[in-house]
């Protein structure tokens, strides 16, 4: 039953290798129904897995496959590691991601029309293929290395996706710059993965989870060791900040709203970015070692790395226009709560959010590409000419679209309420669990992510209603029209798991409580992961959180009412002056960024290119070329055709060698 | 050995006669002028082959002078085959006119 697990990663290759061989072939809708089968495949190979782990009581299983590395001391192989934390990530990515696949089967078949090259369907489907199984490689792991493959893997799926309409966006190169700017950040982070791997290797003899955490149990006491490992600790978090968008390293995943809906929903919300967190989940021996060594400690400063990521992107997202831009900073924001509850031990915690969020944002980016298709169809049935051209995805162009949209809004709705954290839906649950045990133990962090959630709650709400209430504000918006069963079908579904996925992990209602499914991720994940605190729901923290969150929804549904009666209106916080400036602006991070960093080097490159290159190199070269060709010329000056000169020549050879014979030649 | 011309006689009147060959084929456009005066030059080597062999009284000279008229005969020939070619293209037997060959 374990032994299935490659399959896990080798049906999408499959789905990668076949569509890009015979993807014309089969054509658009084959070749598409192929890869969301071989995401489903994957699916039931997880399912199969839980059932084999279920059955074991949770205990590790390691899957070897084949040797990668044998060089020295460094001995790597191919190998999965089946425990509860990497089958809960599988089924994640493997379950979100097949009705991300279905979702996608529809959206495209708009969006190349839209963008005028219907031939690239299938491109689509190998990246998204290719990529479920790079994350697949990444989840299912038994050491870094093959984590790291995993890790590369993703980002460059990550890259290929963002720029998928390479030729489209801002001055014809928008897109493509989009995804070299997340390929580049996230380098950053990668670099520091890079050395803490380094650092494991060299200290620790291995890259394997198993026998890092042996090793590690071992050099407790050696202050040297823990240094190394506080440094390991840090360096995973800059790793985890470039893939996970921890601050300052966040800038590049609003910009990569430039991919496809599906893209944004599966990569940037569900999966990949959740990598980072796995990360730092996986390793938490590491930090657990390190905690008490210092006293600031590692996991200290995952903790509030988080916290104020979360609370920085919740800021910025107050004051965005463009209803994907809103989610991009959502999730930035619910991925700093994800980090911060690692670093506050709270693995468990974390892991639900994960899931939660998996659920409710996917949920969130599918709806939201719902909408903006309607909006573009809007464009199409309007026919207004010119003035009737709006950006699809702006929400000041929006408005009324309660009236128009029958399935998209009421699972759009879900979708909102859920992240705004509001009882019983899904994501009330897991957020409480972090705040509650920030309540607990870190107090300071604890105010920080509750007024996070409040700022949640009030965008979710300024949101919903600049989309869906009052009236239409374009008449792209007045003709609308929703979206075809195979992407509300999505919707639906995970409008379900994000009601229903509370149940994942409830905690005790009293000490009296026998029920068995309560907390059945944290028994779960108990055999993969430290748990501590009681698991009773603290009444302190749930009830203010829920009813801040209602609260701040109510706020903001008064508050946005009647602040847009046309696409051009202010919005009612520009009263805030250069606050809201400065968020709009994402508190000048990329601007900041582009000053003392990209034109520095875009300058130097230029320098370098024209100067050293072009002036330097090219000159010599071109130089060398140029003398021979000089020369050459010089001696055509023989061959004129002219045969008495030959003749003449040749006379002139004879007599020359004649004489040399006669008066100077050997005998 | 009967008394006669001195052999240095001959030499000297082959080496005017190559003299003379090597300017025709150096000055003259024409190209069957040009045949000839190699052919001058070729039967001046012969007269000197010849001469040489009557001074040593052996018949390696003599023998040697069969190969060079064959030799000179194929080349002519073939020379003569050329110049008929060229005429067919360029209508004219001019040497100074094939400079295609240039670079």
């Amino acid at each position: 039953m374990f032994a299935l697990v490659p399959l896990i990663v080798l049906f999408p290759l499959a789905g990668v290798v076949v569509n890009a061989l015979f993807g014309r072939q089969l054509g658009a809708i084959r070749s598409a129904w192929l890869a969301v089968t071989m995401a489903a495949l994957a699916f039931i190979v997880g399912l199969i897995q839980l059932g084999g782990l279920l059955g074991n009581g949770g205990e590790a299983v390691i899957v070897p496959v084949a040797t990668w590395l044998s060089v020295g001391d460094l001995h790597v192989d191919w190998a999965f590691q089946v425990d509860a934390l990497s089958v809960t990530m599988m089924l994640v990515v493997t379950g979100v991601g097949t009705l991300i696949h279905v979702y996608a089967v529809g959206y495209m078949r708009e969006d190349v029309v839209h963008n005028g090259d219907p031939a690239r369907y299938t491109r689509f489907f190998i990246f998204l293929n290719l990529f479920l199984a790079m994350m697949l490689i990444l989840v299912g792991a038994d050491g870094y290395a093959m984590l790291f493959v995993g890790w590369e893997g993703v980002g460059l799926s990550s890259y290929l996706l963002i720029g998928f309409w390479f030729e489209k966006g801002e001055n014809n190169i928008g897109n493509t710059r989009a995804g070299m700017k997340a390929f580049i950040v996230n380098r950053v982070g990668d670099l520091g993965l890079m050395i803490a791997m380094a650092l494991l290797f060299w200290n620790f003899g291995s890259l394997t989870y198993r026998e890092v955490f042996e090793n590690i149990e071992h050099a407790l006491a050696d202050p040297a060791a823990l240094a190394i490992l506080a440094a390991v600790g840090v360096l995973f978090l800059v790793g985890a900040a470039g893939k996970s968008a921890q601050f300052p390293l966040f800038v590049w995943l609003p910009d990569a709203m430039a991919g496809p809906t599906p893209v944004s929903a599966l990569i940037h919300a569900a999966t990949m970015v959740t990598a980072g967190v796995y990360l730092i989940a996986r390793s938490n021996p590491i930090y657990h070692a390190t905690a008490d060594a210092y006293g600031f400690s590692p996991s200290d400063l995952v903790a509030w790395t988080g916290a104020l990521t979360a609370l920085i992107a919740a800021t910025i997202a107050v004051a965005q226009n463009d209803i994907k831009k809103v989610l991009a900073y959502s999730t930035i924001s619910q991925l700093g709560f994800m980090v911060a509850a690692a670093g506050m031990g709270a693995y468990v915690a974390a892991i639900f959010h994960l899931v939660t969020h998996a659920f409710f944002k996917a949920l969130l980016f599918l709806g939201s590409g719902s909408v903006i298709q309607a909006m573009e169809r809007g464009m199409h049935a309007a026919e207004d000419g010119h003035h009737g051209h709006v950006d699809p995805q702006d929400m000041r162009a929006m408005g009324g679209l309660w009236n128009r949209l029958p399935i998209t809004k009421w699972t759009y709705l879900v979708g909102a309420l859920a992240l705004a954290g509001l009882p019983p839906l899904a994501g009330f649950w897991s957020k409480d669990e972090i705040l509650l045990d920030a309540a607990e133990h870190f107090p300071a962090i604890y105010a920080v992510l509750a007024f996070t959630a409040v700022l949640t709650a009030f965008y979710v709400g300024r949101q919903l209603v600049m989309v869906f209430s009052g009236e239409p504000r374009t008449s792209a918006a007045a003709h609308a029209e929703e979206s075809p069963a195979v992407m509300t079908g999505p919707l639906v579904a995970l409008a379900v798991l994000s009601v229903l996925g509370g149940v994942l992990n409830l905690p005790k209602f009293g000490e009296h409580d026998p029920a068995t499914w309560v907390h059945g991720l944290r028994n779960f994940l108990a055999t993969a992961l430290p748990v501590e605190g009681h698991g009773l729901i603290e009444a302190n923290v749930a009830f203010p959180s829920a009813a801040f969150a209602f609260l701040a929804l109510m706020f903001a549904y008064f508050f946005y009412r009647n602040a847009y009666r046309s696409a051009h209106d202010q919005d009612p916080l520009e009263g805030l002056g250069g606050l809201y400036r400065a968020l709009s602006k994402k508190w000048y991070l990329d601007d900041l960024y582009d000053f003392f960093i990209v034109r520095p080097y875009e300058t130097m490159a230029q320098v370098i290119a024209r100067g050293f290159d072009q002036g330097g190199i090219d000159l010599v070269a071109n130089s060398l070329g140029d003398l021979a060709r000089e020369i050459a010329v010089g001696f055509s000056g023989f061959q004129r055709g002219l045969v008495r000169a030959y003749a003449l020549v040749m006379f002139l050879g004879v007599v020359a060698l004649l004489a040399w014979f006669q008066l100077a030649g050997p005998r | 050995m009967l008394p006669g011309i001195p052999t240095y006689a001959y030499v000297g009147l082959s080496a005017v006669l190559f003299a003379m060959g090597v300017i025709g084929v150096l000055t003259r456009r024409n190209a069957i002028t040009i045949f000839m005066s190699i052919e001058l030059m070729l039967n001046s080597a012969n007269l000197v082959f010849v001469a040489y062999a009557r001074q040593y009284a052996s018949m390696n000279g003599q023998v040697f002078v069969f190969f060079v008229m064959v030799v000179a005969a194929a080349e002519v020939a073939i020379g003569l085959a050329l110049i008929v070619a060229i005429f067919r293209s360029k209508r004219s037997i001019d040497v100074d006119a094939l400079r295609q060959l240039n670079g």
